[in-house]
């Protein structure tokens, strides 16, 4: 009787979960694809400041493997755009989730997947610029 | 509006969105339609098992664990353990973030607090498997820099979490 009521009780948790994780698939699969690598570098404006910003946004609309962010941001860093904004651009991609809100919303709740993902983002910038500022020092 | 989305599921109506944002693009940009399939086909493959793992867990926590026992460990009053908890759950834990939303709503039903329930989703970004790559492209010095404030602001990150979200429960 106890398995029988964990079980419906997993098979509803299931069926509650399955259409929000493929939408989430179809939406990251449709920004993997449409957004290519070389589109990132053209954003950025030398201003450690807002780059850090611009790099922030950037990861935060961006979703998929961190793999593909640090090949991205190596590219960034080879392109010139500073370790501030690269920084910021990983935080952001591993740590907010644009993409995944609606799925985070409605399983979390909406304040707290909203006030999450804004607390990340502005994380993501202090976290760069501590980290860059840490490295200079040593 | 609101009564269809209540009577078909928030979860239902946001694949109809992300299925009609497909159409459309494939509408208007045909040479996209068939990579996003692959590309999608590919990301199904490689979800499948963990979050075939991911229902066995929860299977196996809905069977065992009882709401006081959760709370004891990842409740407001779980003290450190819970933190330490949250944080290297986050940490070994695999596969994508959102996984884990299923297990983490079971558990927050259940009595774990908004601030672990944060900071083990903080903590997700570290990815020990990665840590490799990471250190080829950006060097040993910044990765351990960078992984040490992940883990320090994680527990910040819940703390803010947890007083926003239970400010706005309170008005």
């Amino acid at each position: 009787m106890r398995i029988k009521k964990a079980a419906l009780k997993t098979l509803n948790n299931f069926l509650q979960v399955i259409p929000i994780i493929l939408g989430v698939f179809l939406l990251l699969s449709l920004v993997n694809i449409a957004i290519s690598p070389s589109f990132y570098a053209k954003i950025f404006t030398h201003n450690s400041l807002l780059d850090s910003v611009i790099g922030a946004a950037l990861g935060s609309i961006s979703a998929g493997n961190p793999l593909t962010s640090y090949i991205i941001g190596g590219e960034l860093l080879e392109q010139g755009v500073g370790l501030i904004a690269v920084t910021a651009f990983l935080l952001g991609w591993v740590t907010v989730g644009l993409i995944q809100l609606p799925a985070e919303s409605l399983m979390l709740g909406k304040r707290f997947a909203i006030i999450r993902n804004i607390i990340s983002f502005i994380m993501a910038i202090i976290i760069a610029i501590l980290t860059v500022f840490t490295l200079t020092l040593i | 509006m609101k009564s269809i989305i209540q009577k078909i599921g928030g979860g239902w109506t946001f694949l109809i969105i992300a299925l009609l944002i497909y159409g459309i693009t494939a509408l208007v940009y045909p040479t996209l339609a068939l990579p996003v399939l692959t590309s999608f086909g590919q990301l199904m493959g490689k979800i499948l098992p963990i979050l075939a793992f991911v229902f066995v867990l929860i299977f196996i926590f809905n069977l065992f664990l009882e709401p006081k026992t959760i709370t004891k460990y990842v409740g407001r009053q779980s003290g450190w353990k819970g933190w330490v908890l949250a944080i290297v759950g986050g940490i070994i834990s695999m596969g994508a973030i959102y996984m884990w939303y299923p297990l983490l709503a079971d558990l927050k039903e259940k009595g774990m607090s908004n601030a672990l329930v944060a900071t083990f989703l903080y903590n997700r970004a570290i990815k020990l498997q990665l840590l490799p790559f990471l250190i080829y492209y950006f060097g040993w010095t910044f990765t351990i820099i960078m992984t040490i404030y992940m883990i320090i602001f994680s527990v910040i990150n819940g703390l803010l979490v947890e007083k926003f979200t239970n400010n706005s429960n309170k008005e």
